[in-house]
């Protein structure tokens, strides 16, 4: 985390010098844009830590260890991609929780077939989609992102 | 003085916590200390890559505004028309649902299913804002290991997709 940490603050300084010796107008405009979106955030993301604390105050590992972790094999694997298709949590809240639910011990393949179904598969918001693309349409983009999910989790899980 | 308090409201989560947290260490409710264990370590892991995180956000808002590309993407369907759905979805942000506004905006500049499908699934999972989240938290290897295995795959969803809606009559619909 420190690393990740360091390496994004630094990576960061030299994109905004670059930026700024570019075009110093477009900079400050940006780096006004970023604070905003920040603003926006922060709120909510507090909200979030709270309540992923309480949880993890709650829930004891070994509960997340049988039924995400390694061992946990199709049970796990089924139970990710249904409460990722079934929730409907914002990405940027849901990394926070994949990341307490891996130190605690899911495995990486139940853990990124959550974050994929919950990115890609949307029970609902299923009615507007369907307004969009017609039933059938939308019927069967869900059926085949929720396949696609479990086979990137099964992967993913298989190379780290 | 309606206006004022729907604004506090958004604070009522913050201010329960804060005080129930304070009340816990006056009278050592241990569960209450451990709670803000947990949070203290989330905070400082928060505070130390979000604010970085927007600030390349909004120089890359600045610098890659999604109108654009936009402009550029049409009935091209090859491996160009591919890349430009790609990359304007990962210029964006927010969830899914928000994404079909501009699926139809693809369909009415006569972009290919396949193409819509590929623009579907890069926004849901390829946002350059939301990698950035990822990384932060989960690390490079994870967030490269997924989307280098993801892409493939939401390709092939969109091939898949072209062919089942093959002789049928495909539409967006604006709503």
């Amino acid at each position: 985390m420190a690393n990740n940490a360091l390496v994004f603050i630094s990576i960061t300084i030299v994109l905004t010098l670059v930026s700024f010796a570019l075009d110093r107008q477009k900079t400050i405009l940006g780096l006004r844009k970023g604070l905003k979106m920040f603003q926006n955030i922060a709120l909510p993301f507090l909200n979030i830590l709270i309540l992923v604390s309480l949880t993890l105050y709650l829930v004891p590992p070994s509960l997340i260890v049988k039924y995400l972790g390694v061992e946990s094999g199709y049970w796990g694997l089924a139970i990710a991609a249904l409460v990722g298709s079934v929730t409907l949590i914002p990405a940027f809240i849901s990394y926070p929780i994949a990341a307490v639910l891996i130190k605690q011990g899911a495995s990486y393949t139940t853990v990124a077939t959550f974050m994929t179904t919950l990115m890609m598969v949307g029970i609902v918001t299923f009615p507007l989609e369907a307004k969009y693309l017609g039933k059938k349409v939308a019927a069967m983009r869900n059926i085949l992102n929720f396949i696609t999910a479990i086979i990137i989790g099964l992967v993913v899980g298989a190379f780290l | 003085m309606k206006e004022i308090l729907a604004k506090q409201r958004r604070y009522v989560w913050l201010a329960v916590y804060l005080i129930v947290t304070i009340a816990s260490f006056a009278v050592g409710f241990n569960p209450g200390k451990e709670v803000f264990g947990n949070f203290t370590k989330f905070f400082i892991e928060m505070i130390s890559f979000i604010p970085v995180l927007f600030v390349i956000v909004g120089l890359f808002d600045v610098w890659f505004p999604k109108e654009k590309v936009e402009r550029h993407i049409g009935q091209d369907s090859g491996i160009k028309g591919i890349f430009l759905v790609i990359l304007l979805a990962m210029l964006q942000a927010g969830p899914l649902y928000g994404a079909f506004p501009v699926a139809y905006i693809l369909y009415k500049k006569g972009a290919s299913s396949k193409n819509i499908f590929i623009y579907l699934g890069a926004f849901s999972s390829l946002k350059i804002p939301m990698l950035g989240f990822e990384i932060g938290y989960l690390g490079v290897k994870f967030t490269l290991a997924r989307t280098l295995v993801s892409l493939p795959l939401f390709i092939a969803v969109g091939y898949l997709m072209e062919q089942y809606l093959k002789g049928k009559d495909f539409k967006v619909n604006q709503i």
